[in-house]
């Protein structure tokens, strides 16, 4: 069974969104996209700067055999993106909500992460 | 039945397993309506003795002349073994190397081809090959515009010295995607581009620069000037290169303060016979952090289970079988056997060896031009050192003076003012290492009587 | 296998100072006349050797293949049939070889000739009106043929129609031409029987409609049977019907894709007309149009005029959709083509369908009957089919790389994995017209006798292959530390 911490946010494409309580939100992809993906050997993550709506790809993350679009999960504009990953994609699988983050983003209506599911919609929606 | 190894019996047996009384019987999910008739455009069958007796005479149709023409196809001695090993079943019948365990001769013979062009070009990575180097030139451009992260532009500044049929190719693939260029235009007397005219375009936002050395003309332009002024100006630097010039010349990745970003060209210099243009490769070499932009196939270094050194496909998430609609490109394919036959090429050649076929190319287009000065009617377009082609303008239409010089024997070189118009009567002309001083002196006589003698 | 298993890079066998020196100008290079700023700084890093180590080293290369002149090779969808020695042979004569490009007609008229007979031939075999052998690749005839229905929608001032509609088991080249080509992909799903969901292409199908592209026989290995009705589908949408040739090889000689509605279409001559694979290529994807495509086509291509053979010239060709390779596509694999057409003829055409049908069909039964799964049981094969390890990857563990790896052991090639995307653990197998059935047979064996040893003990197949020059490979250090370039 995989992990589903419950101070966190969901998207149903399997994003992650933690309230960093400033107006930002961290943004990672959950521990079952890991596993479902495999050893990751690169991620893209977004440029500093760049502004995404939610719902535009974001990020790619790319096991051996398979390549997935991350989906920003609400829009904002990107602070901080995760440049240790470039050289460590490794990271996303050991560690998916702590040092395997992705980017991290300024929100433009925090609101939007009302629609995002809570830890308990999440896993149902794995089970669909 | 030719190449089908069936007898009646194991037909009929066949059938029997499938539980069919006829092999009509296993088409009868085709609807009838649709079937075919007896493809009366196809003529019967040949036997192989028939058929080589064929394709001798059509060969023969062909009549060989002494080639002084380049233009991106070139005459150079090719080894004997390089096609003899290019073509031994292992190589030729074998597919795409995705099972790595029962393909590592091609996966190996990739990766040193991967390192030699690598080296070569002066570049951290090379792919395993492109169709062409005119579709090369078009997977660059494509490749600029995704990978430039400073500027979003879909434009791009090329050199008018590039090759205009590389251009063309390039316009045919890109333009679906709104991606289009501004030529820079070349200064007549030394057939290069000047400084002057790129800083015309000075602050405006282009993905890429692209330059081609040697160039069209076969002259030499001055890369490291318009490296740094492409790079001081924001765009990505694309070299499109004759990799048998680099034997002599600065590898791309050695351009200006920062080298070129992209190197790509045509590999058929290389061990690639010119049959009528194709098959030949394209190359596609560049710097490592443009690597996950690079489209077609890549061959990694790594181990297996038991810790030995082994080759694969790697970075194949790129790829269109896995990213679909979202690839940097469609290409599927790489133009294998023919990299098999370049990487023998330059193994048997050398360092030494290719800089001296690159040496008496160009020595010999010196000795050329020596000849052509005494001949009436002929004189240099362009001034300014030649790599191992010229551009020579006559005093009669290049097409009649092409003509009259091959039923002399002579391939007298390309005529370019489709693409040129101001070079009504011009010649680009081009010597290889294959041609002697009595190769040249023949020709330089056939130009004169062409040019000046009694009506032929 | 032992002798080949270790063979160093060619890298390692370099000696300074050495070299091959009947293969090189006996002069040494002199370039002092051209400036010093332009001229290399470093030597290359190419190997030294002498011309026995590099013959022997690429040799003892080869040993590391499987091929078809080497093994069984039923790879699906690549169709790796005999690729008959006289093709080579012929196209390799040297007046062919020493052709340049630019030669003029007057001079070539028994290349164009080869030409414009083969136009001629696949014309009438895919009953199409006019053929451009120019596109390089099965790909790039894919571009062709999207970059000509996208034409001739805008030549028509319709500037709307930018989609193109993929069934979801099409090849990856199929999404990522349509991208190329500036266009929007809609993909549409696969029925259980494996035909194409006649109810989700009426739901995408409208103005919007510029084409769509298909494979049939389908990338499944059936054959579409609902061909006419999605024929009328799009056409009365106002779109246009793409043929990806990958299959054709099944039906060659028995249904003509210009008689199924298709308005252009791609042949892959690497497959159908047994030129070589060559390791990953070169191939050639020439490409055939309807009339209402013809003056899209691109260039160049050859036209007779009496007795002679001429490419035609750009000025002819106002709405091309322009030239795709720097010269005429591949040439001499275009030969090669030409050459197994000649030899096989009206009658040998004919013949590779129906007899690369029997051999799927009977490779199907047979497998069938020792207990293998077919995803799409009931349905005829074409000249290839699919068998899915669900149930013994479920059950026992076998997955679909295992068993293509220890197939490798037995001394066959393993067919597809993976691949139609939509079928899991599965094996897309096409054994071709070529192949003997002792070579069938023994190949049934073997997949029975891996399935029993798996049944027995999974490790066996999980620890495969054991006998190659390597073992499983490390894929995703590969990816990670990327070594892709030798360095000393």
């Amino acid at each position: 069974m995989s992990n589903i911490p419950a101070e966190l946010k969901y998207a149903k494409s399997h994003e992650w969104v933690k309230d960093n309580g400033d107006g930002t939100f961290t943004v990672g992809i959950t521990d079952h996209a890991q596993e479902a993906l495999g050893d990751l050997v690169f991620v893209e993550t977004p440029e500093v700067g760049d502004h995404f709506s939610a719902g535009d790809d974001f990020a790619v993350v790319e096991s051996v055999k398979a390549a997935s679009d991350v989906y920003a999960p609400i829009s904002g504009e990107v602070v901080e993106a995760n440049e240790a990953l470039a050289d460590a994609p490794e990271t996303v699988n050991d560690s998916p909500y702590e040092d395997g983050w992705i980017a991290i983003v300024k929100a433009d209506d925090a609101s939007e992460t009302d629609a995002l599911l809570d830890a308990a919609g999440y896993e149902a929606s794995l089970e669909d | 039945m030719p190449f089908i190894p069936h007898t009646d019996s194991e037909i009929r047996s066949m059938l029997d397993t499938i539980g069919v009384d006829s092999i009509e019987a296993v088409f009868d999910e085709i609807p009838d309506n649709l079937r075919c008739g007896k493809l009366e455009g196809v003529p019967e069958g040949l036997t192989e003795y028939e058929v080589t007796r064929l394709l001798h005479e059509r060969a023969a149709d062909d009549q060989a002349l002494r080639c002084f023409a380049g233009a991106g196809a070139y005459d150079h001695h090719i080894p004997a073994a390089v096609w003899e090993i290019t073509t031994r079943g292992e190589y030729y019948s074998a597919y795409t190397p995705y099972q790595a365990e029962a393909s590592q001769g091609t996966l190996q013979l990739i990766y040193e081809y991967q390192s030699m062009m690598a080296s070569l070009t002066g570049m951290d990575i090379s792919n395993a090959s492109l169709y062409d180097g005119a579709s090369a030139m078009a997977e660059a451009v494509l490749m600029a515009v995704r990978g430039n992260r400073k500027s979003k532009s879909r434009k791009l500044l090329v050199a008018g010295t590039v090759n205009p049929t590389y251009c063309k190719v390039t316009n045919a693939i890109v333009h679906n995607q709104n991606i289009s260029w501004d030529e820079v235009p070349f200064d007549n007397a030394s057939g290069t581009t000047v400084t002057a005219a790129l800083e015309a375009h000075a602050g405006e936002d282009y993905a890429a620069l692209v330059i081609q050395q040697p160039n069209f003309f076969g002259s030499l332009e001055a890369v490291d000037e318009m490296t740094n002024w492409a790079h001081a100006n924001g765009m990505l630097v694309v070299a499109v290169v004759n990799p048998m010039s680099l034997a002599a010349l600065k590898a791309p990745g050695q351009w200006g303060e920062k080298g070129a970003d992209i190197a790509c060209g045509e590999g058929q210099p290389l061990g690639v016979p010119m049959s009528s243009g194709g098959p030949y490769y394209g190359f596609m070499c560049c710097k490592q952090p443009l690597a996950r932009q690079m489209p077609g196939r890549i061959v990694g270094r790594t181990v297996d289970l038991d810790g030995n050194p082994g080759f694969a496909l790697t970075l194949q998430a790129r790829e269109q079988h896995i990213r679909r609609s979202k690839a940097t490109s469609n290409i599927c394919t790489n133009q294998g056997l023919c990299v098999t036959a370049s990487t023998i090429y330059m193994s048997l050649l050398g360092p030494e060896g290719l800089a001296r076929v690159a040496g008496a190319s160009h020595s010999n287009i010196n000795k050329l031009l020596t000849a052509l000065d005494a001949v009436d009617g002929v004189s240099l377009a362009h001034a300014g050192p030649h790599f191992h082609e010229a551009l020579i303008t006559l005093s009669k239409p290049a097409a009649v003076v092409i003509e009259q010089m091959a039923n002399l024997g002579f391939l007298a070189g390309v005529a370019v003012s489709d693409d040129y118009p101001q070079y009504e009567n011009a010649l680009l002309v081009c010597t290889t290492e294959t041609k002697n001083d009595a190769d040249i002196a023949a020709y330089a006589a056939a130009l004169d009587e062409v040019l000046n003698g009694e009506a032929l | 296998m032992d002798s080949v298993k270790m063979e160093k890079v060619i890298f390692e066998h370099s000696v300074a100072g050495r070299r091959a020196t009947v293969q090189s100008p006996v002069a040494p290079a002199d370039f002092s006349d051209l400036p010093q700023a332009l001229l290399r700084e470093d030597k290359p890093m190419l190997p030294e050797t002498s011309e026995l180590q590099v013959v022997r080293h690429y040799t003892r290369l080869s040993q590391k293949n499987f091929s078809i002149d080497t093994q069984f090779y039923p790879l699906g969808s690549c169709t790796m049939k005999y690729n008959p020695r006289a093709c080579n042979t012929l196209a390799m004569l040297p007046n062919f070889l020493g052709r340049h490009p630019l030669a003029p007609a007057s001079h070539s008229q028994g290349f164009l000739a080869c030409m414009h007979d083969l136009q001629e031939i696949l014309q009438d075999v895919t009953g199409m009106k006019g053929v451009s052998l120019t596109p390089m690749a099965g790909a790039q005839g894919e571009f062709a043929g999207v970059a000509m229905i996208m034409a001739y929608h805008r030549k028509r001032g319709d500037m709307e129609r930018n989609e193109i509609i993929v069934p979801d088991a099409a090849h990856g080249t199929n999404p990522a031409t349509a991208v190329m080509c500036g266009c929007v992909v809609k993909e549409i799903p696969t029925n259980p029987e494996g035909d194409v969901d006649i109810e989700a292409l009426k739901a995408v199908v409208g103005p919007k409609t510029a084409g769509i592209m298909l494979t049939n026989p389908s990338t499944v290995g059936v054959f579409e049977r609902k061909i006419e009705e999605i024929s009328k589908i799009v056409h009365e949408a106002g779109g246009m019907l793409y043929y990806d040739g990958a299959n054709l090889n099944a039906i060659l000689g028995k249904v003509r894709p210009g008689d199924m509605g298709f308005d252009v279409i791609h042949m892959n001559l690497h497959k159908t007309f047994s030129t070589p694979h060559g390791g990953g290529g070169p191939g050639s994807g020439a490409v055939g149009v309807s009339e209402r495509l013809l003056p899209f086509m691109p260039i160049p291509h050859v036209k007779q005029e009496g007795d002679s053979y001429r490419y035609v010239t750009e000025a002819e060709c106002p709405d091309s959709i322009g030239r795709l390779s720097g010269w005429a596509g591949n040439a001499g694999v275009n030969l090669r083509a030409y050459i197994y057409a000649r030899l096989l003829g009206r009658e040998g055409m004919h013949r590779v369908a129906e007899f690369a049908a029997l051999n799927a069909n009977y490779l199907q039964a047979r497998l069938s009957a020792e207990g293998f799964d077919l995803a799409y049981p009931g349905r005829r094969a074409s000249h290839e089919f699919i068998v899915t390890l669900k149930r013994q990857a479920k059950d026992i563990g076998l997955t679909a790389t295992d068993i293509a790896k220890r197939l490798l052991d037995k001394g066959f090639h393993a067919p597809t994995i993976y691949f139609p995307l939509l079928v899991p653990e599965c094996l897309l197998i096409e054994p071709t017209e070529t192949e003997a059935k002792e070579d069938l047979d023994a190949f049934v064996e073997a997949m029975v006798e891996i399935l029993r040893e798996a049944e027995a003990d999974i490790e066996q197949a999980k620890g495969a292959p054991y006998t190659q020059p390597v073992r499983r490979l490390d894929d995703v250090k590969a990816a990670r530390e990327l070594d892709v370039v030798w360095s000393n």
